[in-house]
């Protein structure tokens, strides 16, 4: 029987069926052992599977990955942990410089099995070096697989497709999603990577969310029921690549179109959203394609401030009444 | 003063532990320390003030009325005897975030570190003249910009120490590695004071480092390392002056490796029992730093109930003074979201923030 589930149960699920299934899978991170990960993913694990296959690392995110990148082109499926997406740049050499071309430089000889999880988002005032979500960083890098699940079911059939692909998986969970709910599948499931997601069928106005912010968008729309405009919802889920086709046949129809993330719109997966819809749908569009993100300030402490900088459902109806041409406010 | 139990730059074996005062209140035999009785009192009463605001704060955090907080109880000698060997009026404190009271010696009053838990901004903006960096949250990266402190003071020709802290943890980063090379390389005036406290969050000092000490990584970078007693208050001072001496006269760096142990947890999210074993716990207990400075002053008749009483009563009011001012500092205005990102912010950012100021516009 299918079961509700948290975000961190199905993820910590996935990591272990893995884990199970394939004795090449293991697990490298700070704080990940006896601790259970900075959001309690990976808790229980080190018992069951031990010290050799639950590594908890020293605080070296760079030798983390790098080690990492060096056993998954022996064919070992290293499954790294980084507390957040915003200390994943200390090995951003590594994971851009290396596990993503390796295999293009090497002329197709090695494959990097490697997954990073990491959790961005802000919301908990961990201040401006911890909060952000810095998606685009690796979304615009080729040889990446990009993607950022928001549903339980999704965690968990994601991780998975993310573990047995030859190619490095950038997993970008988000801190504010770890205690969401949702139903999960029985048994052994995948879900693909790379398709998006159409979370509410609608037909005045579609919008693309990003990680958080599809959950949000979705929320928006329900209210935005009431008041008589009806929104198709996008779950972007893969962030590289982009799975332009149900994005294109929905602003087709809808006519309309806005892209929220949390993080910086300008240069942000937003822009590159808005940017390709304006290419393939043109023709049909009815208005400017909207973009909503966070405010362009590294995140405040202050957690008045930090709430301001964060698009809020509020945000995304008040921006949704302006594209469909509504009084703003009313 | 160099002479002594320890003379820094005679010291090869670098795995000996420079003691002073024992955990049982006693001095240890032949040392020859360098803190008078005086003194001695003066690194109580802040010893005393850093535990006493300490526990204040954790049990405000726990009502929901201070951020999150990364308590240094149970470093307090590692923490306020390496501050006690710097001169606020030329030398810098680079801080990692558990040392708040050796930024609070050095001249940062206590109610601005506080309004910066409170988030405030304004109010919580280093005083001109403070030297002392803020802290930050990325693992070691203060360190290469305190070896460029130290680098820039010499260039500019002045008489200044840098005194740059890391946790052990911390000192698995590469940043650690490098901040160091390029210090020796450069001789830059620079103490690195690592606080070997033996966790990181989680993570055993054993997982961070093969090394028996993390003093001996500064043989590989060609200067000295010391190991110290980290919860011997005399003992800290004792070879942190030494470094300090040694920066200023033009002879380069010193790593000082201050073995001590974390008493409280990681900061308030954190629960240790989940990790830590509580023998070990235990045992760290009969090391407290307080209260071996306290027995060996009752023995010389310095210190007894009455004036222990005293001191905490006089202590908990200038906490609470403090907290008090922190609380009453105005709060930020939601224009405050932009300000500082640029110095002289172009013309086009600033019609962005009043568009966003006035509904999301972007
Ligand atoms: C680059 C980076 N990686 C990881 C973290 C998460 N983190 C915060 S504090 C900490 C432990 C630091 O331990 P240590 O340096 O020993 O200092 P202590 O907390 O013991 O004072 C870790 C891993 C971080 N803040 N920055
Ligand atoms: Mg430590």
């Amino acid at each position: 029987m299918p079961e509700e589930k948290l975000y961190r149960v199905a993820l910590r699920e996935a990591l272990g069926e893995e884990m199970e299934r394939d004795d090449t899978v293991y697990l490298i991170g700070e704080d990940i052992g006896k601790f259970g990960g900075a959001y309690r993913v990976t808790d229980g694990l080190l018992d069951k599977f031990g010290a050799e296959r639950v590594v908890d690392a020293p605080i070296a995110e760079e030798v983390i990955v790098g080690t990492a990148i060096g056993s998954a082109m022996l064919g070992l499926r290293p499954v790294v942990e980084m507390m957040t997406i915003n200390f994943s740049l200390v090995a951003y050499d590594q994971i851009v410089n290396n596990a993503a071309k390796i295999r293009y430089m090497f002329g197709g000889e090695a494959n990097v099995p490697l997954v990073i999880r990491m959790p961005g988002g802000a919301g908990h005032q961990l201040s401006a070096q911890h909060s952000h979500s810095l998606e685009v960083l690796y979304g615009l890098i080729p040889g990446l697989l990009v993607v950022a699940p928001t549903t339980p079911e999704d965690a968990k059939g994601m991780l998975k497709s993310a573990i047995r692909t030859n190619n490095p998986v950038m997993f970008l969970e988000s801190m504010s999603l770890y205690n969401v709910r949702g139903m999960v599948p029985d048994g052994d499931y995948t879900t693909p990577l790379g398709q998006a997601a159409v979370r509410r069928k609608g037909a005045d106005l579609t919008i693309v969310g990003v990680s958080r912010m599809a959950v949000l968008a979705n929320e928006a729309a329900k209210q935005l029921e009431e008041e008589d405009i009806d929104v198709e919802v996008i779950d972007l889920r893969s962030i590289r690549p982009i799975d332009w086709p149900p994005i294109v046949e929905s602003v087709n129809r809808t006519t309309r179109c806005m892209v929220v993330e949390e993080g910086w719109a300008t240069y942000g997966v937003t822009a590159e959203i808005a940017a390709g819809v304006q290419e393939r749908c043109f023709d049909y569009l009815d208005a400017p394609i909207r973009r909503l993100g966070g405010a362009q300030v590294p995140m405040p402490y202050s957690l008045p401030l930090e709430k301001a900088s964060i698009p809020t459902s509020e945000d995304i109806k008040r921006m949704a009444r302006k594209v469909v041409g509504r009084k703003t406010d009313a | 003063m160099t002479a002594g139990p320890f003379a820094l730059s005679k010291n090869k074996d670098v795995q000996e532990r420079h003691s002073v005062l024992q955990a049982d209140g006693t001095i240890a035999t032949g040392a020859q320390p360098r803190m008078e009785e005086e003194f001695l009192l003066e690194a109580l009463r802040w010893m005393m003030k850093s535990r006493l605001y300490d526990t204040r704060v954790i049990s405000l955090q726990r009502q929901g009325q201070f951020g999150v907080f990364s308590p240094g109880m149970g470093q307090e000698a590692s923490i306020v005897g390496s501050a006690m060997a710097l001169d606020p009026t030329r030398d810098w404190i680079v801080p990692q975030y558990r040392e708040l009271m050796a930024t609070v010696h050095h001249g940062l009053p206590l109610e601005i570190i506080t309004a910066q838990y409170l988030g405030k901004i304004g109010p919580a903006r280093i005083p001109d003249g403070v030297r002392v960096l803020p802290t930050q949250v990325s693992i070691a990266a203060q360190l290469p910009q305190a070896t460029g402190l130290a680098w820039g003071l010499r260039l500019r020709g002045e008489d200044a120490v840098v005194m740059a802290y890391i946790g052990e943890g911390g000192s698995s980063e590469g940043d650690f590695h490098e901040a160091l090379n390029l210090a020796g390389v450069t001789k830059s005036p620079i103490v690195f004071f690592l606080q070997n406290n033996q966790w990181a969050i989680s993570t055993s000092r054993r997982v961070q480092s093969a090394t028996a000490s993390f003093a001996f990584r500064a043989a590989g970078y060609g200067f000295p390392g010391v190991q110290v007693d980290g919860n011997d208050v005399m003992a800290v001072y004792d070879v942190a002056v030494a470094a300090v001496e040694r920066a200023r006269k033009g002879e380069g760096p010193t790593l000082i490796e201050s073995v001590t142990y974390r008493m409280s947890f990681h900061n308030t999210t954190d629960n240790p029992s989940r990790y830590e074993d509580p023998k070990e716990h235990e045992e760290a207990r009969t090391r407290d730093p307080i209260e071996r400075v306290q027995k060996y002053l009752t023995g010389l008749g310095l210190w007894d109930k009455k004036r222990e009483a005293a001191l905490t009563e006089e202590l908990t009011q200038e906490n609470e003074a403090a907290l008090q001012l922190a609380f009453a500092a105005p709060a930020p205005v939601p224009a405050d979201v932009f300000a500082n990102v640029y110095d002289h912010p172009p013309q086009r950012v600033v019609q962005q923030e009043a568009e966003l100021l006035d509904g999301r516009r972007d």
